[in-house]
C-alpha cells in the first residue's frame, strides 16, 4: 500500500495569488494512497526541504510529490532532499503548478480545481514508481580530433596539456590546413606560416599527441566516454619510419607537371611530392593518379635514388581501431570556385582568380615567391579589381549566408597588393563591410584611408575580356546607382566559404546534424556552441560555420575544455531515463519477438542484438537490448513496438495509463 | 610583419591635390550622410555635401568636372556644421571652399555663381576698405557688380529710418594689420 506525501508549495505570490494553496492541500488529503498532505510558502528553502525530510520519517512515506515549480528548476533540489532522508530519489515526482497553472489562468476556482488535479495525476504516477539508480559509464581518456588545421591542432595540443592523449587525424599528407596556405593574415599582417609551423611542430612533438595524416575516419561506433573509431591510414608508398626526408625523391621525380594543390593550381609538383616545404610530418607521398610507375608499370626512379630505401610500392591501405573517449571534428571549410561563375567568365580568365589564389600569389613561398605576377602572363598587374560577397548572400548560387571572413581579407588583399605595387590601383567592390571584431573596423579604414583602396558599393555584374584585358561592370550605390566600368589587369573574387566536401557524409558517419547548407550542427546556437547533438562529439572552427582565424582557435580552445571537463571523471553518471526490453522467466524470456523494428527507428543507434542461449549454447531466442550509454530516453522504441516489449524507466506505459486514468 | 603605409602618387585629381595643398584625405569619408543631412541648403543643391565627396573620391577627371560645374559648391554658406558634425574630422566646409577656387581658376564656375561671387566679392572690399562691413558701400559695391540696380531699391528707406544705413563707414583700429591679412591671403590671386 502506497503512503504518499503532497507539499503544496505558494512560491511566494507565484502560485498563492491565484491558487487557493491551503485549499488544495485539503482536498489532496482526500486522494486515495495519500497519507499527508501540508501546504508552505516557499518548499525550496530550507524549512521548506526540513518538512519533506521529516514527514518521509513521521510517516514512513513509500512516495513524494512536491505540487510547486517547473521541474526543470527544483526536481535536483527536492530529490536530494528524499534521498537525505534515506528514499530512493527517483520516487520523487514534481506537479507543475506554476508554469502549467497559475502563471497561465486567472484565480478563480476552476484554477484551484486544475491545481488539485495536476497533483492528482502525480500521485498516481508516483504510486507506479520504482526505485531507480543512476547510470555509470567509464570514460576512455582519450581524444581524437578529425582536421589536422589551427582548430584540431589548437584543440588537441590544448587537450594534450591538460595530460590527456590525442590523436590528431588529417587526410592530407601534412597538417596545417588553410592557414598555412595564407600570406599574411588580419588585423595585424603578420605572416600566417610564422605563427603557424612552431604550433605544427609542437603538435608532431606533443607525447601526448599522436599524428595520424594521410587518413581519414572510416568508422565510428559507441557513445560518450566509450567510442570505438576505425581509421583508415592511406598508403603513402613510402615508409615513414625510413624516411629521412631528404627530398631526393622529389628532385629526381621525372614527372613534375601535376598542377600543385597548395599553391591552388598555381605551380607544379611532382608525382612523390610533400605539399609544401615546412610540411609536418616532412614525408612524402607518391600520388597514384600521376606516378608514372601507376600508370605504366615502368620508371621507380625513387626507388632507385633512395638513400634508406624508403619507398614502398606495394604498400597497402591500413585500418586502426582506436578506443577513445571524446571527439573533436575540426574538419574545415572550401571556398567555392570561380567556375561557379558564369558571369564572371566561369573560371575559363586565368586572370580571375579566387582570394585563396590570391594568397599564394601573395605569399612569400608561393609560385612568385610572393611578386605580384599575374598567372597568365606574368605580368604585374596595374589595376586589380577585388569582389567581395562573391557567392555569398547569394541565393542563386545556393548560399543564402554571410561568408564573414571575405571583407576582411579583401581589405587585407588590397592592401598586401598595394603595398607590393604603390603605383598600382586597386578597387574592392562590396556590398557592406562587415568588420566587426577587435582592430577589425580600423583594418579595413587604414585600407581606404592611408593605402587609398577605392571601395565601391556594389555587386559586379559582369567581367568579360576585351583587347587583353578585363572588363569590370558594376554600379556605384553611393552614386545613385551610377554605372561604373574598370579596365582590370586581374580580378580576385572573394568566393563563399562552403562546407568540406564529404561534410554530410561525414556527419552521418558521427551521427552529427548539420545545417542545409553541410556545416555541422552545434547543440545550441548561444549556450551550446561547441558540442553537437551526440554527446561527447564537440566541434572547433569552420566546420560549424564560416570563420577567422581569432574565432576558430577560441573555439578550439573550448572545445578542448569540454573535454578536458569530460576527462576529469573516471565515470559518468546520467539520468537512467532510459528504454529497457522487458525480461520474464523462461521460457518466454521477454515479450521482444525480435523484429527489430525498434532498432530502425532509434535515432541514437542505441538498440542491440542480444542472444538467448541455453546451457548446450544452442540459440533460444535473439532479443532486443537498450544500451543505456547510448539511449536518449525520446521513446520512439516504445511507440514502435509491436510487442509492447520496450518501456522508459520512470515514464512506463503503466504510469502514463495511470496518469490518465485518474483524470 | 606590415610593409609601412606609403602616401599615394599625387595625381590631377582634386582629390590628390586636397591632400598635398590642405591635408585633407577624402578617403576618410565613409558616406554616412551626417553632413548633408545637417545642411541647411541640401534642398536645394543638385549634389549634396556628401555625394560631392562620393564624386571627388573616386579620382576620376569627369566625376571631378562635375563637381567643379555643379550649383551646390555655390549654394554653400559656409556654415561649417557639416565640418562639425562629421564623425571621420572630415572638413567638408573648406573641401567646398578648396573645389570653388579651382572651379574659378578653371573658369568651370555654374552661371548662377555669378551673382553669389558679386556679393562675395563687394562684401570682401567693404572690409578691406573700412575693417568692417560699411553697408551703402556694400549695396552700391553688389549692385554695379551684380547690375541689379533697382532691385529691393524700395527697402532703402525704412533701413534708413530704423538707422540700418549710416552715411559713412566707422573704421577699424589697425586697418594696415587687416591690409596684411588680405595682402597674405588673397592679395595675390586677385
Amino acid at each position: 500500500m502506497s503512503r504518499i506525501g503532497v507539499f503544496t508549495c505558494h512560491c511566494g505570490e507565484n502560485i498563492g495569488a491565484t491558487v487557493d494553496c491551503a485549499k488544495v492541500a485539503e482536498r489532496t488529503r482526500n486522494v486515495p494512497g495519500v497519507v499527508h498532505s501540508v501546504d508552505y510558502k516557499y518548499m525550496c528553502s530550507d524549512p521548506g526541504q526540513s518538512m519533506i525530510k521529516e514527514a518521509i520519517k513521521e510517516h514512513g512515506l513509500t512516495g513524494v510529490v512536491v505540487a510547486a515549480c517547473s521541474p526543470r528548476m527544483h526536481e535536483p533540489t527536492f530529490r536530494n532532499a528524499v534521498e537525505e532522508a534515506g528514499l530512493n530519489p527517483y520516487l520523487c515526482e514534481m506537479a507543475n503548478l506554476r508554469e502549467h497553472c497559475s502563471w497561465v489562468h486567472e484565480k478563480n476556482d476552476a484554477t484551484t480545481d486544475k491545481a488539485a488535479d495536476l497533483i492528482r495525476v502525480m500521485v498516481e504516477k508516483v504510486k507506479h514508481n520504482t526505485p531507480l539508480h543512476p547510470i555509470r559509464v567509464p570514460v576512455t581518456k582519450r581524444a581524437l580530433v578529425l582536421g589536422g588545421g589551427i582548430a584540431g591542432i589548437q584543440a588537441a595540443l590544448d587537450i594534450a596539456n591538460a595530460g590527456h592523449k590525442v590523436v590528431l587525424v588529417e587526410k592530407s599528407p601534412s597538417i596545417g590546413g588553410h592557414m598555412s596556405q595564407l600570406s599574411e593574415t588580419f588585423p595585424t599582417l603578420d605572416c600566417s606560416q610564422c605563427i603557424l609551423t612552431p604550433r605544427m611542430v609542437e603538435a608532431a612533438r606533443h607525447p601526448n599527441i599522436t599524428l595520424m595524416t594521410y587518413a581519414e575516419l572510416e568508422k565510428l561506433e559507441g557513445f560518450i566516454g566509450n567510442f570505438k573509431a576505425t581509421i583508415r591510414r592511406k598508403a603513402r608508398q613510402v615508409d615513414e619510419k625510413l624516411c629521412t626526408g631528404c627530398g631526393l625523391c622529389i628532385t629526381k621525380c621525372p614527372n613534375k607537371k601535376i598542377p600543385d594543390e597548395f599553391n591552388e593550381g598555381l605551380g607544379k609538383r611532382s608525382a612523390i611530392y610533400v605539399p609544401f616545404p615546412q610540411a609536418v610530418p616532412n614525408k612524402p607521398v607518391i600520388d597514384k593518379t600521376n606516378c608514372t610507375f601507376y600508370k605504366s608499370g615502368k620508371c621507380k626512379v625513387c626507388e632507385k635514388m633512395c638513400p634508406t630505401g624508403a619507398i614502398r610500392f606495394d604498400q597497402q591501405d591500413e585500418l586502426v581501431t582506436l578506443d577513445v573517449g571524446a571527439i573533436v571534428l575540426a574538419t574545415g571549410f572550401k571556398v567555392m570556385r570561380t567556375d561557379k561563375f558564369p558571369e564572371y567568365g566561369y573560371g575559363k580568365y586565368a586572370d580571375v582568380i579566387d582570394g585563396l589564389q590570391f594568397e599564394r600569389l601573395a605569399s612569400a613561398s608561393g609560385p612568385t615567391l610572393g611578386v605580384m605576377k599575374r598567372p597568365s602572363d606574368g605580368k604585374e598587374p596595374e589595376t586589380v579589381v577585388f569582389v567581395a560577397c562573391s557567392g555569398s548572400r547569394d541565393r542563386a548560387k545556393g548560399v543564402p549566408y554571410c561568408s564573414k571572413i571575405c571583407c576582411m581579407y579583401t581589405a587585407k588583399h588590397a592592401m598586401l597588393y598595394k603595398h607590393k605595387m604603390h603605383h598600382g590601383k586597386a578597387y574592392v567592390f562590396y556590398m557592406d563591410i562587415r568588420s566587426g571584431g577587435k582592430d577589425y573596423d580600423e583594418f579595413v579604414r587604414r585600407a581606404i584611408e592611408e593605402d587609398d583602396v577605392k571601395y565601391i558599393r556594389g555587386r559586379v555584374s559582369r567581367i568579360y575580356e576585351e583587347d587583353g584585358q578585363l572588363i569590370v561592370k558594376g554600379a556605384d550605390t553611393l552614386m545613385g546607382g551610377e554605372p561604373v566600368e574598370i579596365k582590370a589587369d586581374m580580378v580576385v573574387l572573394a568566393t563563399a566559404v562552403q562546407a568540406q566536401d564529404g561534410s554530410e557524409e561525414l556527419a552521418q558517419k558521427l551521427h552529427v546534424s548539420y545545417d542545409p547548407y553541410h556545416f555541422f550542427a552545434e547543440s545550441h546556437p548561444k549556450l551550446k556552441p561547441v558540442e553537437t547533438n551526440t554527446a561527447g562529439i564537440y566541434l572547433a572552427g569552420a566546420c560549424q560555420a564560416p570563420r577567422d582565424i581569432p574565432e576558430t582557435v577560441a573555439q578550439a580552445s573550448g572545445a578542448a575544455a569540454k573535454v578536458a571537463a569530460l576527462f576529469s571523471r573516471d565515470e559518468l553518471t546520467r539520468e537512467p531515463v532510459v528504454a529497457v526490453v522487458n525480461r520474464l522467466p523462461a521460457p518466454t524470456f521477454s515479450y521482444c519477438v525480435g523484429c527489430f523494428l525498434c532498432q530502425s527507428a532509434c535515432p541514437y543507434q542505441a538498440i542491440e542484438a542480444e542472444e538467448i542461449r541455453g546451457r548446450d549454447g544452442t540459440l533460444i531466442k535473439t532479443l532486443a537490448k537498450v544500451n543505456a550509454g547510448l539511449c536518449q530516453g525520446c521513446g520512439t522504441c516504445v511507440s514502435t513496438c509491436r510487442t509492447k516489449a520496450i518501456d522508459i524507466q520512470g515514464f512506463s506505459n503503466e504510469q502514463i495509463f495511470a496518469e490518465l486514468m485518474t483524470l | 610583419m606590415s610593409s609601412a603605409p606609403h602616401a599615394p602618387a599625387p595625381g590631377d585629381s582634386l582629390a590628390a591635390r586636397l591632400r598635398h595643398e590642405a591635408g585633407i584625405n577624402l578617403n576618410h569619408c565613409y558616406q554616412c550622410g551626417k553632413c548633408a543631412a545637417g545642411c541647411p541648403v541640401a534642398e536645394d543643391m543638385d549634389n549634396t555635401s556628401c555625394q560631392t565627396l562620393r564624386l571627388l573620391q573616386m579620382e576620376r577627371p569627369e566625376l571631378d568636372r562635375r563637381v567643379l560645374e555643379s550649383e551646390a559648391i555655390w549654394l554653400c554658406l559656409g556654415c561649417e556644421t557639416c565640418s562639425t558634425r562629421c564623425p571621420q574630422e572630415v572638413e567638408v566646409a573648406k573641401v567646398m571652399d578648396y573645389v570653388r577656387e579651382a572651379s574659378l581658376a578653371l573658369d568651370l564656375a555654374h552661371p548662377r555663381s555669378r551673382d553669389i561671387l558679386a556679393f562675395h566679392r563687394a562684401f570682401l572690399d567693404s572690409i578691406r576698405a573700412t575693417g568692417r562691413l560699411f553697408e551703402i558701400g556694400l549695396v552700391a559695391n553688389y549692385k554695379l557688380r551684380s547690375r541689379h540696380l533697382l532691385k529691393d531699391v524700395n527697402l532703402a528707406p525704412k533701413m534708413y529710418v530704423r538707422g540700418k544705413l549710416p552715411l559713412l563707414p566707422h573704421f577699424i583700429k589697425g586697418r594696415s594689420g587687416m591690409k596684411r591679412i588680405f595682402q597674405l591671403t588673397l592679395g595675390r590671386k586677385r
